[in-house]
């Protein structure tokens, strides 16, 4: 199940609010459809971002996979530890392979995402 | 067999989708991508084995007493070094010395080969072939009659053996016989697309989904498990195989490919198509090559990234992957003859950042046991 704290996107992202920060990852289901994980690339401490904007990209042996912030906001850490062991995406995707920390430019915005139960109706319908 | 969308579907389809497999369409044909997962997959085949259904592969019956002269003529290698139940890799030249596919010839017996080709050129090979004029022989598209499974790595014997009465360890690199497994009548081909040891066997498409399940049922505790289509291209892509449509297809000649060492220019074997233009790359050598490359730098070369020298773009990745049993980044790729020798330094675009790479030695990978005398005597290809 997809953890209840978290808010979700169309393209499978996820982020969890920490006071004015969010952090930022691909969900459960994404991570499956990529299949095993080999290579991450993920943007420069500092860089600003607008939601929806393409903030790095994720590969897998067969396919490339761009990565969109669900957040508009300023990176603050890049999770290094990731890019040297993507293969942490697979294994666990809600947690040690969480990419990036962004100071929200609108922590109220996050809101507006699905929740665990929509994201979980999204993928369902998604998936037929 | 047709769906309703229109995509093929392998007699193996059911079991498939019945295992969870996800599926991708490929060359028109609805297949198995990965299992339980494309780098386990890749490894079981390096340590233990893989099966692989590999049913969508053409095969055609050429059969009569013109046999011998009509594959002579439209093959690149010299068929008559055949004798019956040996195969032997090949190709379909056009004039220009490209490609129609590249094929694998089987003599059954001095009048009756079999050729099989790529699922994806099926009809295409088959019209080329009847457009050649083809004398006192019968020609027939017979692919809907077999299904192929492919039981690959170094286990392979040891898995096969209990089923069969054949003698494995005898049956030499790139010959097959026909024989029961579990009392399935097939032929078993000591033949691959991995780079490692093992068996591609014809199986009457009835049977095949009784022979997968009982390979997979008694293999299971020798680490065999199902491997998909994903697999199989990182696999042949590491022991440096080529993929038609990829790596060579209608616009590159054989000799360009490397594949100089499957086209015969003997006086007995007489002309084919492109036999003029391939005798003078061999002589002179070709203007580009298809060589392998490693990435030195931090990225993955996919199909179709522009390849740099010294920021001229001088060709393009052909098939590029994250090689799983060597942890590396590698790739094909067609490069000016002058610039082929290995160490060159090349550049390759991947999403506009050039990042480094050198051309290598290939094969990327060479199975451990291939230089021990048990092989050393029926490695006949290079």
């Amino acid at each position: 199940m997809d953890p209840a704290n978290l808010k979700y996107t169309k393209d499978h992202e996820w982020v969890r609010v920490e006071g004015e920060h969010g952090i930022v990852g691909i969900t459960d289901y994404a991570q499956k459809q990529l299949g095993d994980v080999v290579y991450v690339e993920l943007p420069d401490v500092g860089r600003k971002l607008k939601e929806h904007e393409t903030f790095g990209t994720v590969e897998s042996v067969k396919a490339v996979s761009e990565l969109f912030s669900p957040v508009a906001g300023e990176v603050v850490e890049a999770n290094a530890a990731l890019v040297q062991s993507p293969e942490a995406i697979n294994a666990d995707p809600y947690g040690k392979a969480w990419m990036i920390k962004v100071r929200l430019a609108d922590p109220k915005a996050v809101a507006a995402l699905m929740d665990a139960g929509a994201y979980q109706k999204y993928v369902e319908s998604e998936a037929k | 067999m047709e769906s309703a969308t229109g995509m093929r579907k392998t007699p193996l389809n059911a079991v498939h989708r019945a295992s969870g497999a996800k599926m991708v369409p490929f060359g028109g044909w609805d297949m198995p991508v990965e299992y339980s997962g494309l780098i386990s997959e890749h490894m079981a085949v390096r340590k233990a084995a893989g099966l692989f259904d590999v049913s969508h592969m053409g095969e055609f019956e050429v059969e009569g007493p013109g046999a011998l002269p009509f594959l002579q003529r439209v093959t690149a290698n010299d068929v008559a070094r055949l004798v019956d139940g040996q195969a032997q890799y090949s190709a379909l030249p056009m004039p220009s010395g490209a490609p129609v596919d590249d094929v694998i010839v089987y003599r059954r017996a001095a009048d009756r080969y079999l050729l099989v080709v790529n699922a994806g050129n099926i009809e295409k090979d088959f019209r080329w072939l009847q457009e050649q004029g083809p004398q006192d022989v019968t020609l027939r598209n017979r692919s809907d009659d077999y299904a192929l499974i492919a039981l690959q790595g170094p286990r392979a014997q040891e898995i096969l053996r209990p089923l069969t009465t054949l003698d494995l360890g005898g049956l030499k690199y790139y010959h097959f016989a026909d024989v029961e497994v579990d009392s399935h009548p097939v032929t078993v081909s000591r033949t691959g697309y991995t780079g490692e040891d093992g068996f591609e066997i014809f199986v009457p498409p009835a049977q095949v989904e009784a022979l997968w399940k009982r390979l997979l049922e008694t293999g299971g505790e020798k680490g065999l498990v199902p491997a998909g289509l994903g697999a199989r291209d990182t696999l042949r892509l590491e022991a440096r195989m080529c993929l038609y449509g990829q790596d060579m297809d209608e616009t590159t000649s054989l000799i360009e490919a490397g594949l100089g060492w499957i086209v015969s220019f003997d006086e007995a074997k007489g002309d084919f198509p492109g036999r003029a233009v391939l005798a003078e790359q061999k002589k002179n050598g070709p203007p580009r090559k298809l060589v392998g490359f490693e990435v030195t730098g931090r990225g993955i070369a996919r199909h179709g990234y522009p390849v740099l020298v010294h920021d001229e773009r001088v060709g393009e990745v052909t098939s590029g992957t994250y090689a799983p049993f060597l942890q590396k980044n590698i790739g094909l790729c067609y490069v000016p003859a002058t610039r082929a020798a290995v160490g060159t330094e090349l550049a390759i675009d991947i999403r506009e950042r050039k990042v480094p790479a050198r051309v290598v030695p290939t094969p990327f990978y060479k199975r451990p046991d291939k230089a021990a005398p048990s092989h050393a005597t029926t490695v006949t290809t290079t």
